[in-house]
Order: C-alpha cells, then sequence, then structure tokens
C-alpha cells in the first residue's frame, strides 16, 4: 500500500529533489531491512500529514549506491531532513512517530 | 468516531503479540492489537530462523513473520498502527493507553508484548559513530561493509550467528568477548569456528570506539588490564537486549533489575488483569518459540480475567 505521496528516489535526480525550498525527508531503506520495514508505514503516514509543508522520500540503497556513500550512511533505515540542498539533521534506526515528528520540527 | 474501549488491548506485534491476536480473534475476544510501525519486531532483524518448529530448512525472519502477520489478518485480528505514549494502570477498572498524539483508549485486560531492543555498551564514541561505523544490526547493514575488517562485540547468539552472516561480505570479522569462551548454543560456535574468516580477542572489553567522521579504530582493555587497539571500520554491538519498558509503569508492573515484568506461570503480572508475554517478561529463554506460547497463553489468562469480572 505504498503511499503516493511518498518520492521514490534515484542517484541521478536526487540534487535537484532536495534542493528545493520546501524541506525534503529522505528515507535511506533496503529491502532486506527488517528495521526500514518496520518503520515504513510511519514514513507513510507522514507523508499524508505534512503534504504541502514538507516532501518525503524514499531511496533505495541497493539500487543507488552514489548518494548514500555521499553522506557516509553505513546503518539503515538513516533519514536524513535536508532543506535548500543542505543536511539539517538525521536520525538512524527504527524510530517511533514522535522522534521523526520532532525531527521534521527541525526544518518547518 | 473511532472505538475508545476494548475488552482486551494486546501491546506490540512481534511474535508474541500476532500470536495472542490470533488466539484472541478465534475466541471471538473484542481486541486490538497496537504496534508502532509493521509487525515483526526483533524477528525482522534475524536473517534466518533455524529453530522454530514446523520449518526444518529454517526460514528467513522476513517470510516467518509475514505468514504470522498474514495468519493473523486471515482471522481478522484487528491491528492498529499508533505509537504508544504510556500505560496508566492506576484504575483497576479501566486500564489506559495514551497515544503520542494525545489521544487514548481503555481496556478491561491488557497484554503486554512489547518486547526488547539492543543493548548500547556504553563507551566514548559510540553515540557520536551511530550509523556510521557503530551498528546494532547485521542483517541490515552488512552490505556497507563489503571487503571491510569489522569487529562484533558480544559471545551469545545474535553476536555469533551476525558475525557469521556478516562474513558474506566483510573480508574479516574479530568477535571481541569479556569471557574465554563463547555463550552462543553449540551448533552456532561449531560454525564460527569452522568459518576462517573470524577470529577472536577472548577476555576483553572496548574501552572507546574512534575515528574522525567514521569508525576507525577500538580500544580495548583486557581482564588483566593490558590495552590494546584494533583497527576496523565497523563494530556491531551485539551484547544482549534491553526491555522495551519506556512506556510502562514499571513501579506498579514491579519491574525486576534489568526492567523485565515478572509473571505468574499464566503469564499474570503483579496488576490484576495485565499480562506479559514474549521478551519483555522476566524468564530463563528469549526465543521465538517460547515468546508465541506465552502469547497464546496471555489470552487464555486473559479470557478467564474477563470472565470472572463479567460474573461479578
Amino acid at each position: 500500500m505504498a503511499s503516493d505521496k511518498v518520492l521514490q528516489l534515484n542517484d541521478a535526480e536526487f540534487d535537484s529533489a532536495i534542493g528545493s525550498d520546501q524541506p525534503t525527508l529522505v528515507d535511506f531503506w533496503a529491502p532486506w531491512c527488517g528495521p526500514c520495514k518496520a518503520i515504513g508505514p510511519v514514513v507513510e503516514e507522514l507523508a499524508e500529514e505534512y503534504e504541502g509543508k514538507l516532501s518525503i522520500a524514499k531511496m533505495n540503497v541497493d539500487d543507488n549506491p552514489v548518494t548514500p556513500g555521499k553522506f557516509g550512511i553505513r546503518a539503515i533505515p538513516t533519514l536524513i531532513l535536508f532543506r535548500g540542498g543542505e543536511v539539517v539533521d538525521q536520525i538512524t534506526g527504527a524510530v517511533g512517530k514522535t522522534q521523526l515528528v520532532d525531527l521534521i520540527n527541525k526544518a518547518l | 468516531m473511532e472505538k475508545s474501549h476494548f475488552e482486551l488491548v494486546i501491546l506490540g506485534a512481534g511474535p508474541a503479540g500476532l500470536s495472542a491476536g490470533l488466539y484472541a480473534s478465534r475466541a471471538r475476544i473484542d481486541h486490538v492489537l497496537i504496534e508502532k510501525g509493521a509487525p515483526g519486531g526483533q524477528v525482522l532483524t534475524t536473517d534466518w530462523v533455524d529453530n522454530y518448529p514446523g520449518f526444518p530448512d529454517g526460514i528467513s525472519g522476513f517470510d516467518l513473520i509475514d505468514n504470522m502477520t498474514a495468519h493473523a489478518k486471515k482471522f481478522d485480528v484487528n491491528i492498529l498502527t499508533k505509537e504508544v505514549a504510556s500505560v496508566e494502570l492506576s484504575d483497576p477498572d479501566s486500564k489506559r493507553i495514551v497515544f503520542g498524539d494525545g489521544s487514548s483508549l481503555t481496556c478491561d485486560a491488557l497484554i503486554i508484548c512489547t518486547g526488547a531492543s539492543p543493548n548500547k555498551i556504553g563507551v566514548p564514541g559510540e553515540a557520536e559513530l551511530a550509523g556510521k561505523g557503530v551498528s546494532y544490526c547485521g542483517t541490515c547493514d552488512a552490505p556497507f561493509y563489503r571487503d571491510m575488517h569489522v569487529a562484533v562485540i558480544g559471545g551469545g547468539d545474535t553476536a555469533v550467528e551476525e558475525a557469521d552472516y556478516l562474513t558474506r561480505f566483510a573480508s574479516k570479522v574479530t568477535i571481541i568477548h569479556r569471557r574465554d569462551e563463547l555463550r552462543a548454543v553449540k551448533v552456532l560456535q561449531e560454525i564460527a569456528f569452522a568459518n576462517k574468516k573470524i577470529d577472536y580477542v577472548w577476555n576483553s572489553q572496548v574501552t572507546s570506539i574512534e575515528g574522525d567522521k567514521e569508525v576507525e579504530r577500538l580500544q580495548l582493555v583486557d581482564n588483566d588490564g593490558s590495552t590494546s587497539t584494533l583497527e576496523v571500520q565497523g563494530v556491531f554491538v551485539l551484547i544482549g537486549i534491553t526491555p522495551n519498558n519506556a512506556i510502562l509503569p514499571l513501579e506498579e508492573l514491579k519491574a525486576d533489575q534489568w526492567g523485565f515484568i515478572p509473571t505468574d506461570a499464566e503469564t499474570l503480572t503483579s496488576v490484576s488483569g495485565v499480562f506479559a508475554a514474549g521478551d519483555i517478561r522476566s524468564k530463563l529463554m528469549r526465543q521465538i518459540v517460547n515468546a508465541c506460547g506465552e502469547g497464546a497463553n496471555s489470552v487464555i489468562a486473559a479470557e478467564h480475567y474477563l470472565k470472572s469480572r463479567s460474573e461479578n
């Protein structure tokens, strides 16, 4: 039940996607990763709730090796919050919704 | 309007909670199973399960949880995806579950299946380098360590199993253990000792994790007090688990010294109508097989409680 509110990013379009003035939260994940799966429904829910204020995107690190390397990602899920192309903050692990909302609020 | 009271609430959808949900639904108990994300718990970070009866060739943790979830859904288990902020048990007639968004619901009986999470080691550098070479999940992060040297801290089942899994990617895995022998079940020890990519630092503990932007080395001290340095590009901390009890009233539940919840043989806690099943329970062994059994047991115990209430 993938939400159509969640952007699916790849290496080629990454820079333009995070460059906008509207903040973007990117969920770096992989199909083999259990905690990524656990956090999935929460990310989808946030995409619905923050529509128009924040973009929510996912990047499959299996298919896109360049971007995760650039940001030194060595554990997943890692969620990075961007604004105007810059990293505002990031969080690793299957955290709860409250922690993600606290993260998002740093850019709103 | 959303329903705000249930006869039975089950907290957490790992093997214990999913089993409880299945038994509750088939018993036609008015119930809800609450989970903050997708069902699964720690099984989702288990690559391969070889000790769950009925699967002689083993089954992946993912598939086992998919099967358990599908099984629960087939029997109409009512699953609610919502993060719980706290559990209030002060009113015995109305146990209250408060959610992160401030809303709440009440229940007559409660089964706690919140499980456990990997322990942290608590040394300098661990928090700073988390996600940058410090990991708590081999099956999640192993592919980031292709042809690298990594360390595994711990000597139990999870540590030894994940060390073996890591050798599929890493060039070398060093197990650092504070004792002079592994605690893991013998069959896992045999696999690890036969694996040429695994070596061992016995009788030693990590005192700090160091690196500029990523993990570069570990400082170690052995049981005699001598120190040494181990150059690694990653470190997997697999030293047991800590109970997921932050939302629970630990005093009322008389939590043990580690924060697990004691129960009687029928999974009843110190609070009437409140039961605990799975890894959150004080017990000797934490495996999928007994989590499921306790989940089922707790529903029957809760059903007795609900019946005795309605008769009074």
